[in-house]
């Protein structure tokens, strides 16, 4: 679709704004509807949108699988970390007051910012992970009713290194 | 008939016409784009049910990345559904009896709404929602709700001698700069995270899992094997 003028525009005005409310979505978790997991289903399908578009290849260009792999990872190490670091100051697990003992009442929304924060790291890694396996192999996922798969571009890997 | 009724009747039933419609339709794209569409009205239904946090989730996810993730798959199986026999009529009998236990189950549940139902009526209802934060110091929740107690008869007293102060200030902890007063201001939030809070951490852990079978899967299987394997 990368020769569809109006697609790439679309995609282009788009995923900014989406990104945006993904953002929005993520830091207001504990305040108003959405959290973590919606903020990082809405990010990734800003990436996968512009996957879509601009095809699979440019996609893990922007996203290598490495940053994926590791904050899919990374996700879950904050949110059990987050447990952790109270049992390590002699509180119960996952007692967000240990954020900040002086003052529980703000620890709380503390800690489940950070546990949303994690949730949504792994959850958009995780998403974006799903689309690249699937697409891979192709150049591009064809919308058209075309299933043929178009075989990956062999790569060169003196241009790379 | 209310508003909110006629509200209902017509979502409802676009859902039911959507869904027969993906059914019965044979190509699967538009039987993809059907779903999503199916999602985007149950996301509808769900905000006329002050359910907001359940129909985000229904618009980001049934909507928006199961459709993307339908239509990937599609374009590695093929999008043509194969031609079907006609009827089962065993298969139809088994859903039908299906689907009705399935309604026959609710209707001992309460009314939607019902102001009497366990739900709305359960004793601890309160200590579901608030955090109230008796860990710190070692309290337990009683010695919390004593001291509730008590500084609502405080504030009262100081009520009645100082009729223009609001009382609210003296009842909640004003020694703390707590803009949350204690418990984050959506309770959808304070009990999946808090409450709930280890349930949350498998559910990550469960997508973490489902990522990773997926990279054992699919990765360096096609294309290129030489970029197979984690990292």
């Amino acid at each position: 679709m990368k020769d569809n003028v109006l697609m790439r525009v679309a995609a282009r005005w788009n995923i900014p704004f989406m990104v945006m409310f993904a953002l929005y979505t993520q830091v207001h978790g504990e305040l108003g509807p959405g959290g973590g997991f919606q903020a990082g289903v809405i990010i990734a399908a800003a990436f996968i949108l512009y996957g879509m578009v601009f095809g699979a290849a440019e996609m893990r260009r922007i996203v290598p699988r490495k940053v994926t792999d590791i904050a899919a990872v990374l996700g879950v190490l904050i949110y059990a970390g987050t447990g952790v670091y109270a049992l390590l100051n002699g509180y119960q697990f996952m007692d967000h007051v240990a954020l900040m003992p002086s003052n529980p009442g703000a620890a709380e929304p503390w800690g489940m910012t950070s546990v949303e924060y994690g949730v949504g790291i792994t959850v958009s890694a995780v998403m974006i992970t799903i689309f690249n396996e699937i697409t891979e192999g192709t150049d591009e996922p064809r919308l058209g009713g075309d299933t043929e798969i178009v075989p990956a571009p062999q790569e060169n890997k003196t241009e790379i290194g | 008939m209310s508003g909110i009724l006629v509200l209902d009747i017509v979502l409802l039933a676009l859902i039911l016409i959507t869904a027969v419609a993906t059914v019965e339709v044979r190509s699967l794209y538009s039987a993809v784009m059907l779903s999503s569409i199916y999602s985007l009205l149950m996301a509808c239904f769900w905000v006329a049910m002050d359910a907001v946090d359940v129909a985000y989730t229904e618009a980001a996810v049934g909507a928006g990345i199961s459709t993307i993730l339908l239509i990937g798959t599609l374009v590695l199986t093929g999008s043509v559904e194969t031609v079907r026999k006609a009827v089962s009529w065993p298969a139809l009998a088994i859903c039908a009896a299906a689907g009705g236990f399935l309604i026959f189950g609710t209707l001992d549940m309460p009314r939607y709404g019902d102001r009497d139902a366990p739900a709305n009526r359960h004793p601890i209802y309160e200590g579901y929602t608030t955090q109230n934060v008796p860990k710190a110091d070692g309290k337990s929740a009683q010695d919390v709700k004593r001291f509730e107690e008590e500084q609502a008869a405080i504030a009262q007293q100081q009520a009645g001698k100082h009729p223009g102060e609001p009382a609210a200030e003296h009842a909640h902890g004003a020694e703390h700069t707590d803009f949350f007063h204690g418990h984050v201001p959506n309770q959808v939030t304070s009990i999946i995270v808090a409450y709930r809070g280890y349930d949350t951490m498998f559910e990550t852990a469960v997508i973490l899992t489902a990522g990773m079978s997926l990279i054992l899967l699919l990765r360096g299987r096609r294309g290129n094997p030489q970029r197979g394997g984690l990292l």
